[in-house]
């Protein structure tokens, strides 16, 4: 069985050779048989590499511990849906699994698009399948999946050695959210490969027009909205499961999938510049570039062991494979891009530093200066080696001193950013859209002031939430009275068609929201509070509101582990409110130890109990308990992002076209967005197009 | 030309800000990487740095005084002992022979005050290729929630 595994794993290598040699010849020859026959190849990767991930999956499933990465990252008592996560929970598993994810992408790409763009698919294709042979020479050569433990014997013959029990899935992974993280976040990464291949290709070809612009910003999304479901879930992982009371360390695992998440951002920003007024089209072409890079260097930091990190599961000596990568791609970029700079001639130029130009430039410069600096301070210890020999790391208040600002900068661009007007807005449509959101927004923030809240940096992202919230409101409404107005429906309704008529708008104004929400979650952590101390049965701490008492420690003992348990009754005013069970767990087959963190979790605050251990003194259980203002709108946050995403990746509901009297379209502006928003320029662009 | 060139200039303003202020995060939070040998040749000023050094637990050398844990760190025949001072419990992966990552400064004394550390099983340490020290691959994996940093 492991022979298909490896047989399957090397003949997709061999099909994405042969697409990327056909799919060349195909350029250069113009013959379309050939470019259908690299595109044919292109699909049939997917389902070779399906093939070979099916048979690892099989052998997890049933326990074959001759197969060394079975053996290593499984065993028999693990359940079975964490025997399907072990998949990717080692490094020959999580190779497999990214070109697994990359080629099911790749075969969408191809297979959607068999009928459309012919000049430029074809280099799509070379493109996407010179990334995927990296990846199989990876899984076939380097971190096969299928290596077979041997044993010799006393002549010196290899045998098949087959072990009675694996060593088990790492306990850190062994939860829930374990099982949809990875491939959310791996969806992410790898998605960024098909706007990079777009975007080359459309470079390479000369393709004319913007139209592989629509098509790079459409995957971009796709990709984008992976990668925050990923980033998110990753930071509540964190947070529910490592112990240690918060959900983002600036660890370089952390900060490797935040990296092209930011340029991924910006480039969703600045791509309207390019639909719009014909600008940035060398910065977009870099933007999609660099997060591709990006995404590559993320994948290598996580697994190389280049800089430690509480995150990092799967190490080896791969690097050099991912460095030899990088720079193949950085040198094709380059001359892609030097060849062909005259392509990406702007025809536009700014106006005014009051525009809505103006403010993407902002958001791109801002978005930028976090990614270089997160990239900087990740890779510090590497540079500093280089440079001065010995190996700095930086901490958490680099990271924080630099961001904090950016964020508050991007949360009032975020507000002020799509009222203004095209090209140069005037003073009087500033007043009339900004006066009342930016009035009760500081008008919060005195109020919030004088009861108490004295954090600077909070402070000002209150106000900013407060004004951002209202703009967004305003927006809605002002639409929404229009239309409400002439088909005499309720705001109600008239605010959902007219988000369904601009989607792509409106959306965004929703993903804005959410990513307000998702601020004022991180905002929270500016008032954390935590206790840690020693606590005998029948001892009481107090933490806030809440008092946490000590009713009892037990044991407790299954096939998988053992576990250590405290019972605490929690307070509050006198009354009993509710109980919780802080656990330690030892796990049987890897002898690790792990904390299970009791969280308490409401909109306001976060009752986080982590049972920390045996004093070693005193030999009584310490008892470590945090209150975390807000953390739970950051999970929230996260879920309005993806449905308005989601939302502004659906296609434009056409005025009039359904069930409704031709009399009444008469009336109905062209263009949505200019007759409900009269201070914001005409938004001609319709995201009709579907790829 | 004129939006143009507001806009340099307000860009310019944004980065020498974020330059300031990266620079105040690095000199409060930098921290060298050092092994034993190199702490044990130091002297001067970079005594006073944060640093972070390897090694594993010497054998028995782990003691309870005064409330405080004290053990002896080595690497390559190079000791250094070293105070624990920090107030988390330490991890059950800490104990002879394990292998530690330890977080602090180095005190008059010659004794290293440790503020965190962590540890990892000698047996479970699988991960490191052949050939690779233990201080050219300094905390790898050590999934540990007691000291896993602090403050987001």
């Amino acid at each position: 069985m492991d022979i298909f595994g490896s047989f399957a794993l090397l003949l997709a290598l061999v099909a994405a050779v042969y697409a990327f040699v056909a799919g060349i010849a195909g350029i250069v020859t113009r013959r379309p048989l050939l470019i259908k026959s690299a595109r044919n190849a292109g699909m049939a990767v997917c389902v070779l590499v399906a093939l070979a991930v099916a048979t690892l999956e099989y052998f997890l499933q049933t326990d074959n511990f001759s197969l060394a990465y079975v053996a290593e990252h499984s065993n028999t008592a693990l359940p079975w849906y964490y025997k399907f996560a072990a998949l990717w929970s080692g490094q020959e598993g999580s190779l497999l699994w990214w070109t697994f994810l990359l080629s099911i992408y790749v075969f969408f790409a191809l297979f959607l698009n068999r009928k459309r763009h012919p000049e430029l698919m074809p280099y799509v294709g070379v493109t996407l399948s010179g990334v995927q042979i990296f990846f199989l020479t990876l899984n076939n050569f380097v971190a096969s999946p299928f290596h077979i433990l041997g044993a010799a014997d006393s002549a010196g013959v290899m045998h098949m050695a087959r072990i009675a029990e694996g060593s088990g899935l790492n306990p850190l992974l062994q939860y829930p959210e374990m099982v949809i993280h990875p491939p959310m976040l791996y969806s992410g990464y790898t998605g960024f490969t098909i706007p990079f291949a777009f975007a080359l290709a459309a470079l390479l070809g000369r393709y004319p027009g913007e139209k592989w612009i629509h098509i790079t910003r459409r995957w971009t999304m796709i990709a984008w909205t992976f990668q925050t479901i990923g980033i998110l879930l990753g930071a509540h992982w964190a947070y529910a499961v490592l112990g240690w009371g918060g959900y983002w360390s600036w660890d370089p695992v952390e900060n490797a999938s935040l990296l092209p998440w930011i340029t991924a951002t910006a480039f969703l920003h600045s791509v309207m510049m390019q639909e719009k007024r014909g600008m940035m089209k060398i910065w977009n072409v870099w933007l999609v570039f660099v997060t591709f890079m990006l995404c590559i260097l993320g994948t290598m930091l996580t697994r190389s062991g280049v800089v430690s990190s509480v995150h990092a599961f799967a190490e080896s000596s791969i690097g050099g494979w991912f460095v030899g990568f990088l720079a193949i791609i950085l040198a094709v970029c380059l001359a892609a891009w030097y060849k062909n700079r005259d392509y990406l001639r702007s025809d536009n130029q700014l106006d005014s530093l009051v525009s809505r130009e103006s403010s993407f430039l902002f958001n791109n410069l801002i978005l930028l200066a976090a990614c270089f600096a997160v990239l900087w301070g990740t890779l510090f210890p590497v540079f500093s080696e280089w440079f001065t020999g010995s190996k700095i790391s930086v901490g958490p208040p680099f990271f924080n001193k630099v961001n904090v600002p950016i964020a508050l900068f991007l949360i009032f661009l975020t507000g002020v950013g799509p009222l203004l007007a095209w090209r140069k807005t005037s003073l009087d449509g500033l007043r009339r859209n900004f006066a009342w959101p930016a009035a009760v927004g500081v008008a919060s923030g005195i109020a919030a002031y004088i009861f108490g809240f004295r954090n600077f940096y909070a402070l000002i992202c209150l106000i900013l939430s407060v004004f951002v919230t209202l703009t967004i409101l305003s927006e809605f409404y002002r639409g929404a009275r229009v239309i409400a107005a002439r088909d005499h429906t309720d705001i109600f309704t008239a605010a959902r068609e007219l988000t369904m008529r601009n989607t792509r708008r409106y959306g965004g104004y929703i993903v804005h929201f959410g990513m307000i929400v998702i601020f004022v979650g991180i905002m929270g952590s500016a008032f954390n509070k935590d206790v840690e101390r020693e606590m005998h049965v029948g001892d009481t701490m107090t933490i806030g509101p809440y008092s946490l008492l000590v009713q009892n420690y037990d044991e407790d003992t299954n096939a998988n582990y053992d576990a250590q348990r405290a019972t605490m009754e929690v307070f509050r005013d006198g009354k009993s409110v509710m109980m919780l069970y802080p656990e330690r767990r030892t796990y049987s087959a890897s002898q690790v130890t792990e904390t299970i963190v009791a969280v308490e979790s409401s909109p306001l605050r976060d009752l986080y109990v982590v049972y920390s251990g045996i004093s070693p003194d005193t030999n009584q259980p310490v008892i470590h308990a945090y209150l975390n203002p807000l953390v739970k709108w950051i999970w929230f946050g996260g879920v309005i992002v993806v449905l308005g995403t989601g939302l502004a990746m659906l296609p434009n509901r056409r005025s009039g076209i359904v069930l409704r009297p031709v009399g009444r379209r008469i009336s109905e502006p062209i263009t949505p967005g200019a007759a409900v928003a009269p201070a914001v320029g005409p938004i001609t662009h319709r995201t009709t197009f579907n790829e | 030309m004129k939006a143009r060139q507001k806009f340099i200039v307000g860009s310019f303003v944004i980065i020498a800000t974020l330059i300031i202020l990266a620079y105040v995060g690095y000199t409060q939070s930098k921290t060298y990487y050092h092994t034993i040998s190199e702490v044990s040749s130091m002297h001067g000023s970079i005594l006073q740095q944060r640093m972070r050094v390897s090694g594993n637990v010497k054998d028995g050398s782990i003691q309870h005084v005064d409330g405080q844990i004290q053990f002896v760190l080595e690497e390559e025949g190079k000791t250094m002992p070293v105070v624990y001072t920090g107030t988390d419990p330490l991890p059950d992966t800490f104990k002879d022979g394990a292998q530690a990552l330890v977080e602090g400064h180095l005190a008059s004394n010659g004794h290293f005050q440790a503020e965190q550390i962590q540890a990892k099983c000698a047996s479970k340490y699988q991960a490191t290729p052949p050939g690779v020290t233990p201080s050219q691959a300094p905390s790898q994996t050590m999934a540990n929630p007691a000291s896993a940093p602090s403050g987001s």
